[in-house]
């Protein structure tokens, strides 16, 4: 039986494909501004991988933020719940996943049966999101994925003291200006963006098990220095994390056909820890 | 005696003259590289103007961002207690200061003495700075003189969702591409600066004198929506609102020269934003 998850997030779209609960394939492409021609594709590319069809899928879940457009999606479940999902069919003892996307970051709280008893998300303010090292890579003129390997050969990494993308930006310009090696410069925005990710996570309290997802964890340099700022290893999941969240969905998708959940809208948790993101919300509060 | 200003900022610089009785001169440049010799430059603008040589000034003050590197002031003061003072100093009665910068937004509460009872800041996040509108311009490729008057010819204004620069930066973009004409979507922008400035004000306790200083209260889309936000009349300076800061600076001058006693301490009470928090 094929159940297949799609995840259409604001930047990339994700597939996975299952045969009786085993990866069969995945597939990851840069997002269309149509969330339904961006599921089309990633779905089609990732079938054509497995040498499958449209009609081979016995149940699709679709997830992430155009999750609502996805024509070919019987179920619809949230990407907190897929996350979560994700991450504990590849590392069963994992508690706690840190997912950070193109537009937002989450840290979401399992118990062992998979459960997220709680979570917390910032996608109010650009900074501790994939967006940020996007603006920074283009500001430096070089591509996000070479973010972490420049960042491995930093001899004295900078401080960067603003937390606004905005201004930080401002504050790398003038850093390169001032002559500071591009490795310094990567390895203090990774240093930073890491500190604020991890108070986003310890706002609902850090647990052991530890598990970092989306495309940023691909980012060696960002993953070592949220270790750092967490203060405590990370678990590392095998397959691509930029999958997991699709991955979450076909494990959902699976478990329909196989009669384990009958109603995966009920999978859809609960109220959101409340997170300050910027210095507006604290003024309101 | 003839004293001075000289307001250094993260975008423009400022110097005021003053002599016993009213502002000969004022300048306004914009920031160099260096405080330094944006604050020589924009005091030899303001000298030439009024016809007077540097060695005239008895005593001269500075203020904001960049008023630790003032060489020829004799005093720095903090920029709240200089905006709160120039304020104060144009309207008697004025209790409630709003302040936005290049980079940042301030808000400060008078009593009925002019002294600083409570005050907010926010200089970490770029929305609800000057900062804001300088991205949006450049967005729409329009200068920053004409966003506010765009709002009087918006025929259906739009909204921006989103506090965070970067977002409301994706929204206008998006408003672009669906052709929405360019007064709405300035709007938007103003309307948006102004929700996070009234947040602010609002903090610190709206009365009914309110008046508005730094260079975005020259935008007249912004004042008039903050207006309507927090429902009371705004104000207009007797002077460009750009100056009060400098001219504040140039008043604790000349009380300096009057009394030769210091008064020159920061305000208690007053609470920044830690945003550290994330």
């Amino acid at each position: 039986m094929i159940a297949a998850g799609c995840d259409v997030g604001s930047l990339s779209a994700k597939a996975v494909l299952l045969e009786d609960g085993e990866i069969i394939a995945t597939h990851v492409i840069f997002a269309r501004p149509d969330p339904a021609e961006s599921a089309e594709e990633v779905m089609g590319l990732c079938l054509e991988k497995a040498g499958l069809g449209f009609d081979s899928i016995d149940y699709c879940v679709a997830t992430g933020y155009g999750r609502n457009q996805i024509p070919f999606a019987k179920e619809k479940a949230s990407e907190i719940a897929c996350h979560g999902k994700g991450a504990q069919t590849i590392l069963p003892s994992v508690r706690m996943v840190i997912d950070i996307g193109g537009q937002d970051a989450k840290a979401i709280r399992l118990d062992d049966k998979g459960n997220v008893t709680r979570y917390v998300y910032n996608d109010k303010c650009a900074s501790g999101t994939g967006r940020f090292l996007e603006i920074m890579a283009g500001a430096m003129g070089i591509a996000v994925s070479e973010m972490g390997e420049i960042s491995t050969h930093a001899v004295n990494p900078v401080t960067i003291s603003n937390q606004c993308v905005v201004f930080a930006e401002t504050e790398i310009i003038s850093l390169i200006n001032e002559g500071r090696e591009l490795p310094d410069i990567i390895s203090g925005l990774h240093r930073a963006m890491a500190h604020r990710v991890a108070s986003l996570a310890k706002g609902i309290e850090l647990e052991d098990d530890i598990t970092m997802t989306g495309g940023v964890a691909k980012n060696t340099g960002m993953y070592s220095s949220l270790e750092e700022a967490l203060g405590r290893p990370l678990k590392q999941v095998t397959s691509d994390p930029q999958t997991i969240g699709a991955l979450g969905a076909a494990m959902f998708a699976h478990d329909a056909l196989t009669g384990k959940t009958n109603n995966i809208q009920t999978i859809i948790p609960l109220r959101a820890t409340a997170h300050k993101t910027c210095a507006f919300d604290m003024a309101q509060s | 005696m003839i004293v001075a200003g000289c307001d250094v900022g993260s975008l423009t610089a400022k110097a005021v003259i003053l002599d016993n009785r009213s502002i000969l001169s004022h300048a306004v440049i914009r920031a160099r590289m260096k405080p330094n010799e944006s604050a020589q430059e924009v005091m030899e603008i303001a000298l030439s103007k009024a016809g007077i040589p540097m060695n005239n000034i008895g005593f001269c003050v500075g203020t904001g961002y960049g008023r630790e590197r003032i060489p020829f002031v004799n005093k720095s003061i903090s920029e709240i207690t200089c905006h709160a003072k120039g304020a104060a100093y144009l309207m008697p009665r004025v209790r409630t200061v709003i302040d936005i910068g290049g980079q940042d937004c301030k808000a400060i509460r008078l009593d009925e003495k002019g002294n600083i009872v409570k005050f907010f800041t926010n200089d970490k996040c770029a929305a609800g700075t000057g900062r804001f509108l300088d991205v949006m311009c450049g967005l729409l490729k329009i200068d920053l003189e004409d966003l506010g008057k765009m709002n009087d010819r918006a025929e259906d204004p739009l909204t921006l969702a989103s506090t965070c620069t970067v977002w409301a930066q994706a929204e206008v973009i998006h408003h672009l591409n669906e052709k929405r004409p360019i007064p709405d979507i300035c709007a938007a922008i103003n309307q948006a600066m102004a929700g996070r400035v009234a947040i602010l004000a609002r903090s610190v306790g709206i009365t009914k004198e309110v008046c508005m200083t730094g260079g975005v209260a020259k935008n007249t889309g912004v004042v008039s929506c903050l207006e309507r936000l927090l429902d009371v009349k705004i104000r207009r300076l007797s002077i460009d609102p750009q100056i009060v800061g400098a001219l504040g600076a140039a008043v604790f001058a000349r009380q300096h020269c009057e009394k030769n006693s210091g008064v020159f301490s920061v305000p208690k009470g007053g609470v920044s934003y830690d945003s550290r928090r994330v």
